[in-house]
């Protein structure tokens, strides 16, 4: 290892220190969100920070930490099939919390999809029409 | 099995992105590898058959850019926002299910325009009307009609900002005469 750091180390050290402990923040924050949220769908959105920004975060400064350009291809691709997953299973959890009514409706200020079900369960279409 | 015969130009997004990978995973991009990842990236696709991707064969890069830009960008305030909610709102947060009607209906734009929706925090997609190209979007602390309209009006922005990115060319005419007019809520 080079004894004597030069600035460029420096200034790459730094920023990598303020990428892992905005992530670490990120994950925090979610940590908080799920503690203090008060039902399922809430806390999915907390759930969603630190696999977007806080890993991205992390990411970046493992890439720069590691100074290499071969990594950051690697790197890119845990990225996006994150961005790819996470979604679906964010969905598929609330879909399936709003159907089996572990929504807590008392917290909701509008439920647009709520009058859709009602008149699904009378065997109608949204606009009225018989299905 | 009936299997829709699926052209190489159609295909060939698909296989780009498996050799991409192959090669990020080996972490070695020389012709060699190239050439095997891609035998291997057409083997995969024609024994693991998967319906075809309908894409519109229009892509504008630059707009991707711009798009991935300002997507950034809303993840980073998001976030902030999203945590300031938990620790100051925290139990006694109020949400909301919005129904937002989308313009295009092809899958393609809805299933984006969705999976865009829920990286941000503070939108969640909890049902898709796929007839009517419909999203139930579910919206951290909304406490006014304003607010229903800001969650309508953002997720169709999303959506205009799919359309200029990948959409057909309909739709992108659609947009263009929506905005002279000035129609967009």
């Amino acid at each position: 290892m080079d004894p004597s750091p030069t600035p460029l180390d420096l200034l790459i050290d730094l920023l990598s220190i303020v990428c892992i402990l905005a992530g670490c923040l990120m994950s925090l924050a979610a940590a908080i969100g799920l503690l203090r949220f008060p039902d399922l769908l809430s806390r999915m959105h907390a759930a969603t920070k630190p696999q977007v920004l806080g890993l991205l975060l992390l990411l970046t400064a493992v890439g720069l930490q590691l100074r290499s350009w071969a990594v950051v291809p690697v790197l890119l691709v845990a990225w996006i099939f994150q961005l790819l997953t996470v979604p679906v299973a964010a969905h598929m959890v609330g879909r399936a919390g709003y159907r089996t009514r572990h929504v807590h409706r008392e917290l909701l200020t509008v439920d647009e999809l709520d009058e859709v079900v009602q008149s699904a369960a009378r065997g109608e279409t949204p606009d009225g029409r018989p299905e | 099995m009936i299997r829709k015969r699926i052209s190489l130009r159609q295909e060939l997004p698909l296989l780009v992105w498996l050799v991409v990978v192959w090669a990020a995973l080996w972490q070695d991009f020389s012709p060699g590898n190239l050439l095997f990842g891609a035998l291997i990236a057409v083997v995969v696709a024609r024994v693991f058959y998967l319906p075809p991707v309908e894409l519109s064969g229009r892509f504008s890069l630059p707009q991707a850019l711009l798009f991935a830009a300002i997507f950034l960008w809303d993840v980073l305030l998001a976030s902030f926002q999203v945590f300031g909610r938990a620790v100051f709102s925290g139990p006694r947060v109020r949400n909301a299910i919005v129904a937002v009607p989308l313009r295009s209906h092809s899958d393609l734009m809805v299933t984006a325009t969705g999976h865009v929706l829920s990286l941000v925090p503070g939108s969640l997609v909890v049902e898709v009307d796929r007839s009517t190209s419909t999203l139930y979007v579910h919206a951290l602390h909304v406490a006014t009609p304003a607010d229903v309209q800001r969650i309508r009006r953002d997720v169709r922005r999303t959506e205009a900002w799919l359309i200029r990115v990948m959409g057909s060319k309909t739709e992108l005419a659609a947009l263009r005469g929506e905005s002279v007019k000035g129609t967009e809520p």
